[in-house]
């Protein structure tokens, strides 16, 4: 078997693996919360059977509901199952990258919270109005960090395509450029609490709806579309785990089984880290959110200083 | 004329409450609130009389006064926003109209089959938009409408409209036989169980034929400390739901927890945690024997320092801090002016405290305590007024377990309660329960009945102070702004 045909393999059984284990993120999230509020939390795997249980129900419409509201947690799903297309298996690129695919993955990301907003505003409802409204003030600032850091990627290693960047940085391409990576990667550690609702951004725990953001837009969704917008959100999740641990992550040699051992405990460790994060945290008023995100774009911004200066040259 | 002073737990004839021309009363009213500090406890028509019970913390007494209303009367509102209030509820509850009252309105919706429904004040602009929250809410929580008049984040208005759990509490309590009385009263705010038997019991001991002997010391202090673990569990679980609202999740959690030790010393005291049927006539029911004081004070100071923890935890995190400062501020001249009290009131620098300001409920004159005061009147001030009230609580019970101790006495002093009552007379009792001041009132008639039985929670007081503390504030913000005052739905609605 040629190493191509291997990679693909690979490739595709990382796939997999990521839609299988995907809902286990948010079960180690509340595991750890579970932990530091000295409770036994609900099981890892509860997702699991909650997305089972919604499978099987039938949905709930509103009268005030029109064809977005229905297709929009399918059409969300769609958009974050292509952005997983587009990202590297540890350092393996993806078969569909293509150059300039990064803004691709970005409007990706900003065409399911178009369908979200929408459906939400299909409801009529004050509630999802409101988180509606949020959702975009907020996700329109994170964009901005978002593309700051891509172009600071390109930037570091002149490669247009997403998993072309986020796989060609040498061992020695991080000892020169690792502080710059350090930079990137808090910018996104950031946008991905904010793109996935989580403290202090947003409480995926709370029950009161004056203060949802994401919660707020998804109040009239049951049955199936709930399970899928709960499955997308987890997946989400693990696509900014992906996006962070290829861009932490050095080729040490493709397709190693150490490689993938390491991505594996990076996604994972994310998900322990915003578990701990929102353990010791309270959430921000929702007027400092944008003052977190700016100081995001700012450390985006020194990244792209960095490598100005100290130049990107250490790659494959 | 002045109006007539009277301690609290002491009975009144009603021919003895002076009755004064309607502009005499309204004067004397003003010159009573607004120069000489003291506040409405009472409000109510009875009998074809407009009755005003004040509390007078600086002479330590209620003074009462009435004036003869017929069909209607020009509205005391304009003039003391205190009664804005009362007047809704005379207005609903006695079918006498006070003329030019600014928002004549029902509070409860008491002659309506659908409470809520009703003329809103409203914004007009394309920008405006209206949020309506409840009556049924996400939390396990009680039944409240809450209409949001907004542009953008920011809350311009904010109406409540209450009344989804009126079940006649008063009129029940009247025709009720007297042994039933107690219970009912106890339900009337299930949390505050202690501070309402309390209260009721002071006015039926009032009121009796045949004077009740003296509690022995052993069942003031058991009452005393009673009514002192009920403040500390309900601030304990305040603070901790504060957390919960801004996602900090250690002191949410651990405070839940804390709570529910403080809700089963409670529980260890007479075997219910809320503290129902504890509070009898003769005393209390159950004795906390010598023998289980260790114990009991063991488990005390281990919970003590929990709690101490958990509030450390928050009270140095920065961010929950953040969400705390300068949100909901209602300040000292409102506060005051719409006539506020307990831990809201205390909270914007409002000096009150009943425990301190009336005598005849438990031991507070013995003990060692200072009253819990903070000046800014935002969340933060109410969170922490809640810490040092509880600190001070804790003072108190050590001190009381110690009395404990020493003291001999049973606790029964084996009287029994009494079925009629003093003829034509008024008895009113103040107790400070956990939100603030508790008063029952009761008016007997010819016959030596109960006539009227009027309750008021500090919650009727403090609703409308949540409604201003929401101007201005980011609607994001009224979880924690309704968390700090955590009022009652039930005990305003009766």
């Amino acid at each position: 078997m040629s190493e191509h045909t291997l990679n693909f393999i690979l490739w595709c059984a990382n796939l997999i693996i990521s839609l299988l284990a995907a809902p286990l993120l948010p079960g180690i999230i509340n595991k750890v919360k579970a932990f530091y509020a000295g409770r036994k939390g609900p099981r890892v795997l509860q997702l699991y059977y909650d997305l089972a249980k919604l499978m099987k129900k039938s949905s709930v419409y509103s009268t005030s509901r029109g064809l977005i509201f229905e297709l929009a947690p399918w059409g969300s799903l769609a958009t974050v199952l292509l952005m997983l297309l587009l990202l590297p298996a540890a350092c393996l690129a993806s078969p569909l990258a293509f150059p300039g695919d990064m803004i691709l993955f970005v409007y990706l990301a900003g065409c399911g919270r178009m369908l979200t907003v929408l459906a939400a505003m299909e409801t009529a409802s004050a509630f999802e109005g409101m988180g509606a409204s949020r959702e975009c003030q907020f996700s329109m600032l994170a964009e901005g960090v978002m593309l700051a850091v891509l172009a600071a990627l390109v930037l570091l290693t002149r490669n247009f395509t997403l998993s072309g960047a986020l796989t060609s940085l040498t061992p020695a391409g991080w000892f020169s450029g690792g502080t710059a990576i350090l930079f990137l990667a808090a910018a996104l550690y950031i946008v991905m609490l904010c793109e996935n609702c989580r403290v202090p951004v947003d409480d995926p725990e709370t029950h009161l709806e004056l203060t949802m953001i994401h919660e707020a837009m998804i109040l009239d969704n049951s049955g199936p579309e709930l399970a899928a917008i709960h499955y997308s959100a987890a997946l989400k999740l693990w696509v900014f785990g992906v996006f962070l641990a290829t861009l932490l992550l050095p080729d040490l040699a493709a397709g190693s089984w150490l490689e993938f051992v390491i991505f594996y405990a990076l996604i994972f460790g994310m998900a322990v880290s915003i578990g701990v994060i929102e353990s010791v945290m309270a959430r921000y008023r929702f007027l400092k959110v944008p003052q977190l995100l700016a100081g995001a774009l700012a450390v985006a911004l020194l990244g792209i200083v960095l490598i100005a200066i100290f130049g990107g040259g250490f790659v494959k | 004329m002045d109006f007539l002073s009277f301690k609290n737990c002491e009975s009144v004839a009603l021919a003895n409450i002076p009755v004064l021309d309607f502009a005499d009363f309204r004067d004397t009213l003003k010159d009573l609130i607004n120069c000489k500090n003291c506040r409405v406890s009472v409000f109510t028509v009875h009998g074809g009389k407009l009755y005003a019970v004040l509390l007078d913390p600086a002479k330590h007494c209620f003074k009462a006064g009435a004036t003869a209303v017929g069909a209607s009367y020009p509205a005391l509102t304009n003039d003391i926003p205190g009664v804005h209030w009362f007047e809704r509820e005379i207005f609903e509850q006695c079918n006498v109209i006070p003329e030019n009252h600014p928002w004549l309105k029902p509070i409860r919706f008491e002659n309506s089959d659908k409470p809520g429904v009703t003329d809103y004040f409203t914004m007009q602009g394309n920008a405006v938009h209206e949020v309506a929250v409840g009556p049924v809410h996400a939390g396990v929580i009680e039944p409240g409408h809450f209409r949001f008049q907004c542009m953008g984040e920011d809350v311009y208005n904010l109406e409540i409209e209450l009344g989804y759990q009126h079940r006649g509490v008063e009129k029940m309590l009247v025709d009720s036989p007297a042994k039933l009385r107690n219970h009912l009263v106890e339900t009337t705010a299930g949390d505050s169980s202690i501070a309402y038997a309390l209260a009721y019991d002071g006015v039926i001991s009032a009121l009796a034929e045949t004077p009740r002997p003296d509690l022995t010391e052993r069942a003031r202090i058991l009452r005393t400390l009673a009514l002192e673990l009920e403040r500390i569990a309900n601030h304990v679980g305040d603070i901790g739901a504060l957390a919960g609202d801004v996602a900090f999740l250690t002191t949410s959690a651990y405070c839940g927890r804390i709570r529910g030790d403080f809700l089963n010393m409670t529980a260890q005291l007479c075997g219910n945690r809320f503290g129902r049927n504890y509070v009898t006539y003769d005393g209390v029911e159950f004795d906390l024997p010598n023998h289980k004081l260790a114990a009991f004070r063991d488990w005390f100071e281990r919970t003590v320092e929990d709690f101490k923890n958990a509030w450390l935890i928050m009270s140095d995190d920065p961010g929950a801090l953040d969400r705390f400062e300068g949100t909901g501020t209602v300040p000292n001249e409102v506060m005051r002016e719409i006539g506020a009290v307990g831990v809201a009131a205390r909270a914007a620098g409002v000096d009150l405290d009943v425990r301190r300001d009336l005598t005849g409920i438990g031991v507070y004159d013995k003990l060692v305590w200072k009253c819990a005061l903070k000046k800014s009147g935002d969340v933060i001030a109410r969170a922490k007024t809640r810490r040092l009230e509880i600190r001070e609580s804790i003072r108190m019970v050590r001190a009381l377990l110690t009395w404990l101790e020493s003291s001999n006495s049973p606790v029964s002093n084996n009287a029994t309660a009494p079925e009629q009552f003093k003829a034509d007379s008024l008895a009113v009792c103040a107790v400070e329960a956990w939100r603030g001041e508790v008063a029952c009132a009761v008016f007997t008639g010819k016959a030596g009945n109960m006539e009227r039985c009027k309750l008021v929670d500090p919650s009727f007081h403090n609703w409308f102070a949540l409604a201003l503390a929401l101007r201005g504030e980011q609607i994001s913000n009224f979880p924690i702004c309704n968390k700090s005052f955590n009022l009652s739905y039930c005990g305003h609605d009766l």
